[in-house]
């Protein structure tokens, strides 16, 4: 018998951990060479500190071990007294490098260490750019809600009207196919085109339009499966009781329908919160899918895991949440 | 005697993917006002699609249907179904599945009436302590209970009821079958229900009405059941005439059901 603890706890830390262990493995680090020999380098740094030779004999078996990890000789130096100064000196015969696998990877450890200032300020406005994570995806999350509401608005009537009408599927059908697997990359530019005119609102309405064309599919499909798989028995005791059109539809139809319907939405939401990245990175706006693209741009690299990391635990969050909801409606009918 | 319910030359055919079916051929029959009518024979011979039509959700081939005074054209509240299994809507309680339809019929009546009306009829089927439960919180049987009363709250001119105690355990079918006696009488209604059940027939009908096997079923034989109400199961049993009647009816679903009347047979003529 296996404890809920063990299942639902050890074992997916345990896959974070691996996988946070294959990565700091195949990332790069930060070392040092020295520029000339380390007599020449001890002469320099004795000149330039007195009393220096006490760190000197501190830092001696480091530097004469190769690689010279970046990391141990920070920690060294700051365990000195007049490290400051020693470092000074110290670092105009260093010459710094990347080494590993994949050598351009930033490292756990200089994940952390970059992106500790956005998680621990999360919401610190420093610059237009320059935020704290949970104040970029606060951004991004209104932003989403707005095109994801878009998307429900009309993606779920159009499933109504497919689920009621098989001359409405008949015609529709094709082209919604058609439509359906288009790329939200390709969106985003008509999207831009299309609110040409509203000036420096363009990005925003662009990016809106193309969340909630993308997003509205799974809504549209699963709520017109619902609708058509609404048993017939309980549109018959609509029949008997000859309710009216609207009595039907809020009294029957949509209530049969809900599950579906919310399956829909969570699948909807899923995917308005990926295309936010893609509108983001094209039109620039600040959110975390921005800050992601600029943060490439002035070669960040950490910031770009910090991002995706943020982007999947929200993303996650985001579908456990309507998860619940769904289940919700599901134990009722 | 004029009739309430006219069920005239009915033909019912299905289109199916071996071309069309025609489950009911030349159904003819005429219900008075206030009788009870039960419909039996096979599974499958087409007793739910005869009801059906006449609740007006399956629509004629051929054929006429008129129910006091006026051909059925499509379902409405004045025929309280109950289905065989009790269809209720399972996001609301036994009360709210009730009230749907007691908002329709008594749209002139105050909410308080219209609520009285619901708690009356479930009260009187024995639900007036879980009329706020969803049918998922009730047993098999409650559910039925709350199909009854959603039916008889909307007052109909006719009951029409398919199978509708088919899956209870014998208890609980007796004490519907007497609450349904009882509403019945009360209210002066007239019934069709379909069963499988010989003593359910005779106990609750005035007559029988047995339908030949399909597909082109129709009506083998109609037997009269004027046993005085209101009845008592122990007094029909102790009644020779029950076993006559009840001897008759097993006859005819055993040996008879498979011959349309009108068409001579050795079998016939033997009999
Ligand atoms: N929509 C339909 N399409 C095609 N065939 C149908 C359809 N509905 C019913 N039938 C056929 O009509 C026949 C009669 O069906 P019906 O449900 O009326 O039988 P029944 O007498 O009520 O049976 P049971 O006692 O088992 O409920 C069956 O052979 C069935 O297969
Ligand atoms: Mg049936």
């Amino acid at each position: 018998m296996k404890s809920f603890k063990f299942d639902g706890l050890v074992l997916p830390l345990f896959g974070i951990l691996l996988v946070l262990a294959l990565w700091h493995t195949v990332a790069g680090k930060k070392i040092y060479v020295l520029k000339e020999s380390i007599e020449v380098v001890h002469a320099s740094v004795i000149e330039a500190v007195p009393g220096g030779e006490a760190g000197w004999s501190t830092l001696k078996p480091l530097l004469n071990k190769p690689p010279l990890e970046a990391a141990k000789i920070a920690a060294a130096i700051k365990s000195l007294p007049n490290g400051a100064e020693i470092w000074t000196a110290l670092e105009q015969n260093l010459e710094e490098r990347r080494v590993g696998l994949i050598s351009s990877l930033p490292n756990v450890v200089e994940t952390w260490q970059a992106s500790k200032l956005y998680i621990m300020e999360p919401f610190a406005k420093r610059g237009e750019m320059d935020q704290g994570i949970l104040r970029f995806s606060w951004y991004s999350l209104i932003l989403v809600a707005e095109g994801y509401s878009l998307a429900l608005l009309i993606g779920t009537p159009i499933g109504f009207f497919l689920g009621l009408s098989p001359m409405f599927t008949k015609t529709f059908d094709p082209l919604i196919q058609i439509l359906r697997p288009v790329s939200p990359l390709a969106w985003l530019p008509l999207g831009l085109v299309l609110f040409l005119s509203a000036g420096k609102d363009a990005g925003t309405y662009g990016a809106l339009f193309t969340i909630a064309i993308c997003s509205m599919w799974p809504t549209v499909l699963n709520t017109a499966v619902g609708v058509r798989a609404v048993p017939q028995d309980y549109l018959n005791v609509g029949k008997v009781l000859k309710l009216s059109r609207f009595k039907t539809l809020t009294k029957i139809l949509i209530p049969a329908t809900l599950p579906y319907m919310f399956t829909g939405f969570r699948l909807s939401l899923g995917i308005a919160w990926l295309v936010i990245v893609a509108a983001e990175m094209l039109t620039g706006r600040p959110g975390v899918g921005g800050f992601l693209w600029q943060e490439y741009n002035s070669l960040v690299y950490e910031h770009i895991i910090l991002s995706i990391i943020t982007i999947g635990v929200i993303g996650f969050i985001l579908d456990r949440l309507m998860s619940l909801i769904e289940a919700r409606f599901k134990a009722i009918s | 005697m004029k009739k309430f319910l006219d069920i005239s030359r009915l033909i019912k055919t299905f289109p199916t993917p071996k071309g069309p079916l025609t489950v009911v051929r030349d159904f003819d029959l005429g219900v008075k006002k206030g009788e009870f009518i039960t419909l039996i024979g096979h599974s499958g011979c087409g007793k739910s699609t005869v009801l059906s039509m006449v609740a007006g959700l399956t629509e004629l081939t051929e054929g006429v249907i008129i129910l006091a005074g006026k051909e059925v054209t499509e379902a409405g509240p004045d025929r309280g179904v109950v289905f065989q299994a009790p269809c209720l809507l399972p996001w609301y309680t036994a009360f709210e599945n009730v009230m749907l339809g007691v908002d329709q019929v008594y749209y002139t009546a105050t909410p308080l009436e219209r609520s009285q009306i619901a708690e009356y009829y479930l009260t009187i089927v024995g639900l007036g302590d879980s009329m706020h439960k969803r049918p998922a919180e009730l047993s098999q049987g409650m559910r039925q209970r709350c199909g009854i009363a959603r039916a008889f709250a909307l007052s109909p001119k006719m009951l029409l009821l398919d199978e509708p105690f088919g899956m209870l355990d014998s208890l609980t079918k007796y004490e519907l079958q007497d609450v349904l006696l009882d509403l019945w009488q009360r209210d002066q209604k007239t019934a069709l229900m379909v069963t499988h059940d010989v003593d359910e027939a005779l106990y609750l009908s005035d007559r029988v009405v047995m339908m030949t096997d399909g597909p082109e079923a129709t009506v083998g034989d109609i037997l009269e059941v004027n046993f005085p109400r209101p009845r008592t199961r122990k007094q029909l049993m102790e009644d020779p005439e029950y076993y006559r009647l009840r001897e008759h009816l097993i006859g005819f679903l055993e040996e008879r059901s498979h011959l349309r009347p009108g068409k001579p047979s050795t079998a016939a003529v033997a009999h």
